[in-house]
């Protein structure tokens, strides 16, 4: 929906006004906007630098991640390795820059698969109803009722280890989150006559879906999906921790942590603090940013579940 | 009342009947079939038909519906099969799991809401102050903080600052209470860091909307004590969607739960469902996973029925408000 300002009245109207009435630029907006939000404009910025360190990874590294030094197993943190090194030698730092290519991946993936395919189930079965939505809301009942750690589980256990089999896996749990919110605001628009409006004219279900209804549940859902992401990469640090995910010597967050807590206090507890450090930081950078983005698109949603 | 709640019992019988069919679907996807794990086929010494005879022994060669019928005649008669892992019944294994994580639950419930509810109270009132900015900030760390996390930091600093071991006997409460509280008090803050967090921004944020209303500031005019206004005008007010947060975070516990049993090695519901679903203990991963879906659909329906005993106005007469 376009803002009715007077350069798109003018637009509208076919001519340009002689003296145009001074306007924000694009640019100006945005900063306005990211000033009113700074937590969320930080989130933002350390998303970026996240996304970037994933991307130039091989650049910035400085050790392979996954050849380790015989010569030096569980060092502590030194001007040599910042981060200290693990139980095979292997570089900490290197390994948490390759590995936030996995986390953001998978949590990116599976947020978007989750609402992709949920937001489908969901319009679909809030606009035709009948026995087709009856059946919908019972399976994402069903899903609802497992714990989400519980169904990416199994669904991880049943299709194996590999990046996307953990990407589906974690989807699993946000299809039937997504499908009830993306249900419920399809339920409230069948009811606008704008939807009416666009049936009378004749347009199909299909045209009428895309066209008019997709485009106003894109709000929640931008909000359900930038909440879900952290959420996501939590879960599949866990799915690694306890070895149903990504698999040695691949560099993954919640890999890195899951030797024995116990024995490794006292030698190199650095080990398990830095990933740790790492998925607190990239969630809460996607938190921030979540929260802000409902700030702005919709005061009134309610905080999904975390 | 009757009616509705007949209803809901209902409607939540055929949920717990598509997770019933969802666990055994998945359950049967998984690769590897437990035949092959049993008799340790990976070495190759064991023969196809050899294979074969012990699918036959197990069930598992029949058709996938009458394997479903059959598991779910049992589940009825609350006969989950014997754990192929542990060879016992799966129903005794997890009686004999469940008043660990039970008691976990209650423990760590008791410091989310003992703490969360008077944090977030405090953050509200003093809304604006130092002391709530760095209460929020807090909170907001520790939502995003995993929670096996957390456990393994506990661990880290126990053994560090107390030489701390895992314990190789766990107390059941009745034997011996104070040794299992204080086995437990550590996975039990692991678990309930994440849920004080939430409960204590949800507990500020319904706090600041009800201390904004009227009759907060009628209250006040009358010259009432500002702790009276707090917590007898306001908080009784704002007890409601606080009650039903915290009865739908049990769901989200539970996650947390399965995860930092698995750190701490209790010998809970949580690492039992953990270790049965990842050596494709299916009797067990089934029989389990079903139970821990009944306990969440059982906790909504109550929270649902708590609500309308707590609020007349949403009280329903034969159908749904």
């Amino acid at each position: 929906m376009t803002e009715l300002t007077s350069d798109t009245l003018a637009a509208y109207a076919g001519f340009q006004p002689a003296i145009a009435p001074p306007q924000p630029t694009r640019g100006a907006r945005m900063v306005r906007l990211m000033l009113s939000q700074p937590l969320g404009t930080l989130g933002a910025i350390v998303l970026l630098i996240m996304v970037l360190a994933a991307i130039f990874a091989p650049y910035i590294a400085p050790y392979d991640p996954t050849a380790g030094d015989p010569g030096a197993l569980y060092k502590p943190p030194s001007a040599l390795y910042w981060l200290g090194t693990d139980a095979f030698g292997r570089d900490i730092l290197s390994r948490l820059i390759f590995g936030a290519r996995i986390s953001l991946i998978v949590g990116f993936g599976a947020s978007i698969l989750g609402v992709v395919v949920g937001t489908a189930i969901g319009v679909t079965s809030g606009y035709f109803g009948g026995w087709y939505d009856s059946v919908a809301q019972r399976v994402m009942d069903a899903m609802l009722a497992f714990p989400m750690l519980l169904l990416a589980l199994a669904m991880a256990a049943a299709l194996g280890s590999s990046v996307h089999n953990v990407i589906i896996a974690l989807a699993m749990p946000i299809v039937p989150r997504a499908a009830r919110i993306s249900r419920a605001s399809t339920l409230v628009l069948k009811t606008t006559t704008f939807i009416e409006a666009s049936r009378a004219i004749g347009c199909s279900n299909f045209r009428t879906i895309a066209q008019h209804i997709l485009p106003n549940t894109f709000a929640p859902l931008l909000v359900i999906a930038t909440a879900y992401l952290g959420l996501a990469i939590v879960q599949e640090a866990a799915l690694d921790y306890l070895g149903a995910g990504i698999q040695e010597p691949q560099p993954s967050w919640g890999l890195m942590m899951s030797g024995s807590a116990t024995s490794l206090a006292l030698t190199a507890p650095w080990i398990v603090l830095f990933p740790g450090i790492a998925i607190t930081l990239v969630v809460l950078a996607s938190n921030l940013l979540g929260d802000a983005i409902r700030d702005v698109l919709d005061p009134k949603l309610q905080r999904t579940s975390l | 009342m009757f009616g509705y709640l007949a209803q809901r019992l209902a409607t939540g019988f055929v949920t717990l009947f598509g997770v019933a069919l969802i666990v055994f679907l998945v359950m049967r996807v998984i690769p590897g079939d437990a035949a092959v794990m049993m008799s340790g086929a990976g070495s190759g010494v064991v023969s196809q038909e050899e294979l074969q005879q012990v699918r036959h022994q197990l069930g598992i060669d029949r058709p996938l519906v009458v394997q479903f019928a059959d598991w779910a005649t049992h589940v009825g008669k609350l006969d989950f099969g014997t754990s192929l892992r542990t060879g016992s019944p799966v129903i005794e294994d997890i009686s004999r799991r469940f008043p660990y994580t039970l008691e976990i639950v209650v423990l760590s419930m008791i410091i989310a809401v003992g703490l969360g509810v008077p944090a977030g109270v405090l953050s509200a009132w003093l809304a604006g102050t130092w002391i709530d900015r760095i209460l929020q900030t807090i909170t907001i760390v520790g939502l995003a903080a995993p929670s096996f996390w957390i456990g393994l930091l506990i661990i880290l600093g126990l053994v560090f600052f107390f030489h701390w071991s895992a314990p190789l006997f766990w107390r059941p409460i009745w034997v011996d209470p104070l040794a299992s509280l204080s086995q437990l008090f550590w996975p039990s803050v692991a678990v309930g860091l994440r849920q004080l967090a939430l409960i204590a921004r949800m507990t500020r944020s319904i706090m600041r909307e009800v201390l904004g209303e009227d009759y907060i500031r009628t209250a006040r005019a009358k010259g009432l004590s500002e702790r009276r206004v707090v917590f007898r005008h306001a908080l009784w007010n704002g007890a409601l969607p606080i009650i039903t947060l915290i009865g739908f975070e049990i769901a989200a516990l539970f996650g947390s739960l399965i995860i930092t049993e698995s750190v701490f090695s209790v010998p809970g519901l949580g690492q039992y469902v953990v270790q049965s679903i990842l050596d494709r203990d299916y009797p067990a991963a089934q029989g389990i996973v079903l139970i821990l879906a009944a306990i969440v659909v059982l906790g909504n329906l109550a929270v649902d029925l708590l609500y309308g005993l707590l609020d007349p106005r949403t009280r329903v007469q034969g159908g749904r408000a």
